[in-house]
């Protein structure tokens, strides 16, 4: 077909429009199979060609990533990253958002994104024991935010909890470019024996394709194209209702134990969940992987309601579902695993070579000699979708929005109330999880700067390693220099996983941002990659996995840009709980790492003066990796020794709120009241300046001088004593007070205790 | 015969019901003073083939007492309708 | 001699290979059995772990209760055999009728994860036969239904049989009389919503659990010599 052909054929055919593709993307599709697509070959284009199942906008920009490390197993474009852990144990890992759905129905959008999150970690053969949650609502004064969060936060632990993986760890970000558009993140990680792991490919012509778990239904069909690759409309959220997807964490559970027994015994040949797109993606991805094509019976799908069409079977959201490829012979062994576990099991599809140009068929069937629905090459749909490089903006005015001048100008009144409005405890929200769940939690959400597991679980038995990993994102930090935000995202979260005494291994990624046809959102999302890209590079962590969410925009507003990093990483023997977030009284205060009276970027300008221009210090990278190696060396010490050498009492890294924030922290979690004399510029109370760690030591003079030999600066600010906080001049609270500040932030905003 | 088979489960009198009096605290503020004595229960419906109502009935019954309500917390009320022919 | 213990794991089960790793520290046996299982023959006692049997659908453990395992831990039960339900096992054999009252939701409607102090009230079970009255235990609880009910006059028999054996210092689901873990009449049969198993190494934050489930063990063993005594005499 020509050209003008098939300008001409678009132009009188607009059936390509209500899927959201556009016209040069209907082309495409024409060009590839030389002919107009059936009604279900354009279904399952629209579906994968999507954003959030093609990454097109992205995926240029992505490449620019580090990716690999010896001990990398797995990297990014499989379904989770994967790790090697030493001993013959491997890490899966993966974050993921579920930003959209949540917006829409908080409850069930929570809880499916915990669900999907799930299978892609037990897909690689590995059981997943950790999720963690980092969340970003509107401001808690905002009736629509808290009706949200609580939701969201229901949906999380309604089916975390009851599916059986703990969730030990996550954040809370309040701030009002997330009012209309909440961002629901979730990671997950799990462990394997290294022979156990599996990729999600098809091989073997003739082999089966069994799809376990629910039936299918119609709910989510076009999620991924109408609803996470488009932004909200005013009031749209009412009327996407219909591809909200409902979660049964009881057939996960059931879900994860049959496959984990399917693998176990060797009975699978490859296996894929079934997330986005459904079937049309599990199929496709799976028969492109092995370059292999595919047979795919669709009147054999189970169905939960009747008069489904075959393009609602091929592109259903449904929930719990996988797609195990598996040898003939093995069948009645898969089926009776099922049996068991009560799961349904169906053969849906076999597997066929390659044609003699070598090009894998997808081909949907309406019944197994029935009339051909589909046939297209598996790898088109998987692998070929459009490559945008989109055009993008540097924002005119930033030279002004970076200047720090007008937030270093900033006085307050009283500084101690400035604190105690900047205290938040997320304990209302890691209540309702089960964070204990293996009884490996060392360290779960709160006690610590990073969560910290003994590296175990079912089937891996207890050994003295430790498994640290750390959720964070900064948007403020990112809004106005994303380059520099984002270095320092990852800056912070190395350390994080340092401060319990690992060795940072590997992180994963979840990029949300506004919409990609704003040539500002590309210039966030590209600066954002390079700054990942040289923060990564020069702490030597590498990235193994990421999901890029777009479209997060309200109203035509897009939320600032939001790179949450999780960084994963491991500690060699723990075999007592090392020091966390505390002190005990008379311990001398010891500030690492550079001192800094710039307020730029900087929560307290932000929540307490409504500055958002100006941003925070660049991050040394070099010496921040001296720092990371000092302070999990410092922890290590303590933790590995039978008998601690008793070196540091308790630590606490500087980010999100400065040091005010952690030095209160750090009071409330030990009820020991502190006195700073160092400090006397607010300023440096609220820097959020990071590579800085409050450590507290009986023995100051041996902490300092160890620190300046490495090169990094240490200098005493105070004591901890008494039942105050009191910095100087400018902060004097009573413990009390603090604490109940701390504590009580969340549920007074939701009425769940008396206002004060 | 078929029948359309209705279970209203509720606490029992007297129980505490969390749930209800958080409704009510709700409707409360939202402008509803009046609304008291907020209980929640739960329905479940299925239908079910039978010689006839009576047998109908005593099997709901049982199915009452074995499981579908716990007597320490919950007392039940039945509905069974015929259902139309299809 | 090392008893064997059962413990029961149902579809939507998820502590159960935490208690067997408790269990097995403290030098007993302890086996996974699946709930569709008919026969508890060899075993010395049984435990029901936590989790969400059946999703918890309907309610916590009301169909876990008519799994065929579960006739078999009855008849254990009423011959006097030691049965331990922890948190959703608690809740099934409240559901089962092995243990008076119920589980109703917490009072604060929320799930409740968190590290709560409870004290030892009474030694009429196997769980706090061997531990001090009075002494007081911090332990995890990690639940939505844990919020214990029954009638007034199982109250007033519960309290004054020795049943209430474990009770809240600050009660965190609104559970009647602070009531943590209850044992039946005849003391063999015991259930708890706070997880033992879940504090039983101080790298994890207590082991405060020890104490209860070494209790549990001990019981199991001396429940075996008193039958193995009664069979020779």
């Amino acid at each position: 077909m020509s050209i003008t052909d098939i300008t001409e054929l678009i132009s009188k055919d607009a059936r390509h429009v209500p899927l959201g593709l556009l016209d040069k993307e209907y082309g495409s599709i024409i060009e590839v199979l030389g002919r107009v697509p059936t009604d279900v070959e354009l279904a399952m284009y629209s579906v994968m060609w999507s954003e959030h199942c093609s990454y097109k906008s992205s995926r240029i920009h992505l490449r620019r990533l580090p990716t690999k490390a010896d001990h990398v197993l797995v990297g990014p474009g499989e379904n989770a990253g994967v790790i090697d852990a030493g001993d013959g144990v491997a890490v899966a890992l993966r974050i993921e958002s579920h930003n959209h759905p949540s917006f829409i129905e908080p409850y069930q959008g929570a809880a499916t994104g915990v669900g999907g999150i799930l299978r892609d970690i037990f897909t690689m053969g590995a059981r997943p024991i950790a999720l963690m949650d980092p969340l970003f609502v509107g401001p808690l004064e905002d009736a629509q935010s808290r009706y949200l969060l609580d939701g969201i936060v229901r949906g999380v632990g309604g089916y975390g909890n009851s599916v059986g993986v703990p969730t030990v760890g996550g954040q809370i970000t309040f701030d009002r470019c997330y009012e209309r558009n909440p961002l629901v993140n979730v990671f997950c990680l799990g462990v394997l024996p290294i022979d156990r792991l599996v990729l999600g490919q098809a091989s073997g012509v003739g082999n089966l394709c069994v799809l376990l778990g629910s039936r299918t239904g119609r709910d989510g069909i076009g999620g991924v194209s109408v609803l996470a690759s488009a932004g909200f409309r005013e009031d749209e959220g009412g009327a996407k209702r219909p591809s909200v997807q409902v979660g049964d964490p009881y057939e996960e559970k059931r879900l994860i134990e049959a496959c984990l027994e399917l693998l176990d015994a060797k009975l699978v040949v490859g296996i894929q969940d079934l997330g986005g797109a459904g079937l049309a993606c599990a199929t496709s991805e799976t028969a492109a992987r092995g370059g292999v094509g595919m047979d795919v019976d669709v009147l054999a799908v189970p169905r939960r309601e009747p008069g489904m069409s075959a393009v609602e079977v091929m592109t259903s959201e449904s929930q719990e579902r996988m797609l195990a490829i598996i040898t003939p012979s093995s069948l009645d062994q898969v089926l009776e695993v099922c049996r068991r576990w009560e799961i349904e099991a169906t053969v849906i599809a076999t597997v066929t070579g390659a044609d003699e140009s070598g090009v894998g068929h997808l081909r949907i069937l309406d019944g197994p000699d029935g009339p051909v629905l589909a046939d297209v090459p598996a790898r088109s749909l998987a692998d070929e979708a459009p490559l945008y490089d989109r055009p993008m903006l540097e924002p005119a005015n930033l030279d002004e929005r970076r200047d720090t001048g007008p937030a270093n100008a900033l006085v307050s009144s009283d500084y101690s109330e400035d604190l105690k409005s900047m205290l938040v405890d997320p304990a209302w929200i890691y209540r309702q999880y089960d964070h204990q769940l293996f009884v490996n939690t060392i360290f779960g959400p709160g006690d610590a700067d990073a969560t910290l597991l003994r590296l175990a679980g079912p089937g891996i038995s207890h050994t003295r390693k430790g498994l640290a990993m750390s959720s964070d994102a900064n948007a403020a930090w990112c809004a106005v220099d994303p380059r520099r935000g984002t270095r320092a995202t990852v800056a912070e979260s190395a350390l994080n996983v340092s401060a319990t005494g690992a060795t940072p291994m590997a992180l994963v990624n979840c990029l949300n941002f506004g919409n990609p046809e704003h040539p500002q959102v590309m210039w966030e999302l590209s600066e954002t990659v390079d700054g990942m890209a040289e923060a990564c590079s020069a702490l030597s962590i590498p990235v193994v996995g990421g999901n890029v969410s777009l479209y997060n925009e309200s109203a035509g507003r897009d939320i600032d840009p939001t790179p949450t990093v999780a960084v994963v990483g491991l500690i060699d023997s723990v075999v007592r709980r090392p020091p966390s977030i505390g002190w005990i009284a008379r311990d001398r205060i010891i500030l690492l790492g550079e001192r800094s009276a710039n307020v730029g970027g900087s929560r307290w300008a932000r929540d307490v003066h409504g500055v958002r221009t100006g941003q925070i210090d660049e991050v040394d990278l070099a010496k921040h990796k001296v720092l990371c190696e000092f302070v999990a060396q410092l922890v290590r010490e303590e933790a590995g020794a039978e008998v601690a050498p008793g070196l540091v009492h308790g630590i606490h890294t500087v980010g999100d709120g400065g040091l005010g924030v952690a030095l209160a922290e750090m009071s409330v979690a030990s009820g020991v009241g502190c006195e700073i004399d160092e400090i006397v510029d607010h300023r440096e109370l609220f820097s959020e300046s990071v590579s800085r760690a409050v450590i507290a030591t009986g023995r100051a003079d041996e902490l300092i001088s160890r620190a300046r030999s490495m090169g990094i600066a240490a200098i005493a600010v105070g004591v901890a004593q008494g039942d105050r906080m009191r910095v100087s001049q400018l902060v004097d609270i009573g413990l009390d007070e603090l604490s109940s500040r701390f504590h009580d932030r969340i549920e007074r905003a939701l009425g769940e205790i008396a206002s004060h | 015969m078929n029948f359309d088979v209705s279970v209203l489960v509720r606490g029992v009198e007297g129980i505490a019901d969390p749930e209800g009096r958080t409704i009510e605290r709700a409707l409360g503020v939202l402008g509803f003073p009046g609304a008291s004595a907020v209980r929640v229960g739960k329905i479940i419906n299925f239908s079910l083939a039978a010689d006839d109502l009576a047998s109908a009935r005593s099997e709901v019954v049982e199915m009452c007492d074995r499981l579908l309500a716990n007597p320490v917390i919950e007392r039940y009320d039945i509905t069974i309708n015929t259902a139309p022919a299809s | 001699m090392s008893v064997n213990i059962a413990i029961i794991r149902f579809p939507g089960s998820n502590c159960e290979f935490d208690i067997e790793e408790a269990i097995g520290k403290l030098g007993a046996n302890a086996h996974i059995v699946w709930h569709q299982e008919h026969d508890l023959s060899g075993f010395d006692g049984v435990i029901i772990p936590g989790g969400f049997a059946h999703g918890d659908y309907l309610r916590c453990g009301a169909i876990a209760r008519f799994s065929p395992v579960m006739d078999a831990v009855t008849r254990l039960a009423r011959s006097g055999g030691p049965v331990l339900g922890i948190c959703n096992g608690f809740q099934v054999l409240t559901e089962a009728g092995l243990l008076p009252g119920a589980l109703m939701r917490n009072a604060g409607l929320r799930f409740v994860c968190e590290t709560v102090e409870v004290e030892v009230t009474s030694n009429h079970s196997p769980l706090t036969s061997q531990v001090a009255l009075g002494t007081r235990l911090r332990l995890p609880v990690n639940h939505g239904e844990g919020n214990f009910t029954c009638d007034e006059a199982t109250l007033a028999e519960i309290e004054s049989g020795g049943q209430v054996v474990l009770r809240y210092v600050d009660n965190p689901n609104g559970s009647l009389n602070d009531i943590a873990g209850i044992s039946n009449r005849e003391g063999n049969v015991v259930g708890l919503m706070p997880h033992p198993e879940r504090a039983f190494d101080l790298v994890v934050g207590s082991d405060d659990g020890v104490p209860l489930l070494a209790s549990f063990v001990r019981f199991v063993e001396e429940h075996v010599a008193s039958h193995v005594a009664v069979g020779r005499a």
